[in-house]
């Protein structure tokens, strides 16, 4: 089940090789829905869902797409599973749905969907390709989930909606940072996050 | 100083802690060793001689700043008798403490960034370091100002690889960190006017009718065909006090008088670049113009002639001593007239007709730093095609 191969497929994209920190792949939608902790689990959940059953389909069909029309069919594929992934959340978690308006759509144009669909779907079973698409989803909704702990938190002292610090903080003159809810912020706090991740891996750095 | 040398030599006991004595040291004696040969030219005039003259050329807005804090406050709590000592040392208590956290907390990082890369502790953050607290409302909090102070020097220059090498200018940095980070802090009633009294002094009730708003920010609110300043307790005012400074503002920036004198002071020496200096005014002054020739009452601050224009807020700071930051500017003659005139058009369109934002110096001269190299770039290789042609022509 786990041969050494597919535990790379798995395990590499949560650290090692993580779409974000260091293929900085999926940067728009990490600027976009991370503001708050909910929608960047449910934006981190529909890409692991996407990316995994489309890596699915692609490797099982890869022997009969043509090569010189294969975007096309990737792009079809996605574009039919994100639509489902899309009306499922309507249906039920509409509040959710509206926070991450176009950006449930825009995971068809999510640079990790394509590179993940090319340059491994198209060349390995459908199981492997199955964990590799579980995996890189996973290392970007860490990322995510990191980022938007720290916005969520210095931003507007709430996480998942819950305010966590106390009101005897903001009595003594703590105030929020409105900082951390602009998008700028996003981008500095991926760059600590590479920052950490580039000392403690020293093989990832470059000069 | 000679005598615990030793110690911080490598292999001594405290050899970790050498950029601090190195730094230290050289602050406090002229160093021994200087370099021998080579193309350097040869001038007292090193960084720590040029920091300090900004320094110095900051003193009266710093001098001028606490006096007026002092006498906003007594004029706030109806008071204006008060002498003069009692106000200025009314400001000094409000500012020192502001003074000594961003100090502390800058210089502290800067110590610590050496430390770890085994640098020499570099003198940039004299001068931010003073220019913080002149360019920061006085009742923001000082954690406020410490936060800000360390992401500025960590973000804006440390990650750059430190002074000589940051692409903005950190104080105004720290400046637009607060302001986006606590918009309500730094504008509105409670920012620019201290009230209550520090250590006893400077006691009272708050007179009624008082306004903490400054000229800039009744602009911003403002509504209809003519527009009356007023001070703190509604009095009306002219461009002559805004020219000498008695009028609510963050410290530094108030009066015209103490920055002309800073900007003496900075010719003089040489230190500024006077290309620089005077395109922003001219080119504050263009802009102003054309807003008040289309002057509307949708854009209260259109009805400001120009010369007013540059009297209020922190326009005459900014020209004289961020736009003037020879790191973070455009090293070209020509380059430095297209940077400064485009700091001053952005100033004054962005107070002018950018509701959001009552003053538009800071987010001007930034902008303009991202685009200093771009500009150097672009009158560099004209140059080169010029004098390429010019040689194809003789040939």
């Amino acid at each position: 089940m786990l041969s050494k191969k597919n535990k790379e497929a798995l395990f590499n994209p949560l650290s090692k090789d993580n779409p974000v920190l260091v293929q900085i792949l999926g940067i728009c939608s990490t600027l976009a829905v991370t503001a708050s902790l909910k929608p960047a689990i449910v934006m981190g959940i529909a890409v692991i869902v996407v990316l995994a059953l489309s890596n699915v389909i692609i490797s099982l069909i890869r022997t009969t797409i043509p090569t010189t029309i294969r975007i096309i069919v990737q792009l079809v594929v996605v574009a039919a599973l994100v639509i489902m992934v899309q009306q499922f959340l309507v249906a039920y978690t509409y509040d959710v749905s509206k926070q991450l308006s176009v950006f449930i759509g825009l995971i068809i144009t999510n640079c990790i969907l394509m590179g993940r669909l090319e340059a491994f779907a198209l060349n390995n079973g459908p199981w492997a390709s199955f964990l590799d698409g579980i995996g890189n989803g996973l290392g970007y909704t860490i990322i995510l989930v990191i980022v938007a702990f720290f916005r969520e938190l210095l931003g507007s002292g709430t996480l998942m909606g819950l305010q966590v610090i106390p009101q005897w903080c903001y009595d003594h003159g703590y105030e929020n940072n409105g900082l951390m809810i602009l998008p700028p912020m996003a981008l500095i706090t991926v760059a600590c996050i590479i920052w950490v991740h580039r000392a403690r891996n020293k093989e990832l750095q470059e000069n | 100083m000679d005598k615990i040398k030793p110690q911080f030599q490598p292999g001594g006991r405290l050899a970790k802690l050498q950029s601090v004595y190195d730094g230290m040291e050289t602050f406090l004696f002229t160093p021994n060793t200087t370099s021998a040969s080579g193309t350097h030219i040869h001038d007292g005039n090193d960084l720590k001689r040029t920091m300090i003259t900004v320094v110095v050329a900051l003193l009266p807005a710093l001098l001028f700043g606490m006096y007026n804090i002092g006498y906003q406050h007594y004029l706030a709590v109806g008071q204006a008798d008060a002498s003069c000592w009692s106000m200025f040392l009314y400001g000094l208590l409000a500012m020192l403490p502001c003074i000594v956290v961003s100090y502390v907390v800058g210089l502290g990082i800067e110590f610590i960034g050496a430390q770890i890369h085994h640098k020499e502790i570099q003198e940039g953050f004299l001068v931010t370091g003073i220019l913080i607290p002149l360019i920061v409302p006085i009742n923001t909090p000082l954690w406020m100002v410490a936060v800000a102070t360390a992401f500025a020097v960590i973000f804006a220059k440390e990650v750059f690889g430190g002074t000589g090498m940051n692409i903005f200018n950190v104080a105004l940095i720290t400046r637009a960190f607060l302001f986006f980070a606590y918009p309500s802090r730094m504008s509105g009633d409670a920012a620019f006017v201290k009230t209550d009294a520090i250590l006893g002094l400077g006691e009272g009730q708050v007179a009624d009718g008082f306004t903490g708003a400054t000229p800039l920010g009744q602009i911003a609110t403002h509504v209809g065909d003519t527009l009356q300043l007023t001070d703190v307790v509604g009095q009306p005012i002219t461009t002559c006090d805004a020219f000498m400074g008695l009028i609510a503002g963050s410290p530094g920036e108030t009066s015209m008088v103490a920055i002309l004198i800073g900007a003496a002071i900075l010719l003089l020496t040489g230190i500024a670049s006077w290309r620089v200096m005077c395109s922003v005014f001219v080119g504050g002054l263009a802009m102003a113009g054309v807003a008040h020739a289309f002057a509307t009452p949708t854009y209260a601050a259109s009805l400001l002639d120009p010369l007013s224009q540059l009297c209020y807020g922190g326009f005459a700071f900014a020209a004289v001593f961020m736009a003037t930051d020879p790191v973070t500017g455009a090293r070209t003659r020509i380059g430095q007239y297209i940077y400064g005139f485009m700091i001053g058009v952005l100033a004054i369109l962005i107070r002018v007709y950018n509701g959001g934002y009552p003053e538009g110096a800071m987010l001007a001269v930034l902008l303009m730093n991202a685009f200093a190299p771009l500009i150097d770039h672009c009158v560099v290789s004209f140059n080169i095609k010029r004098r390429a042609r010019r040689a194809a022509a003789k040939s």
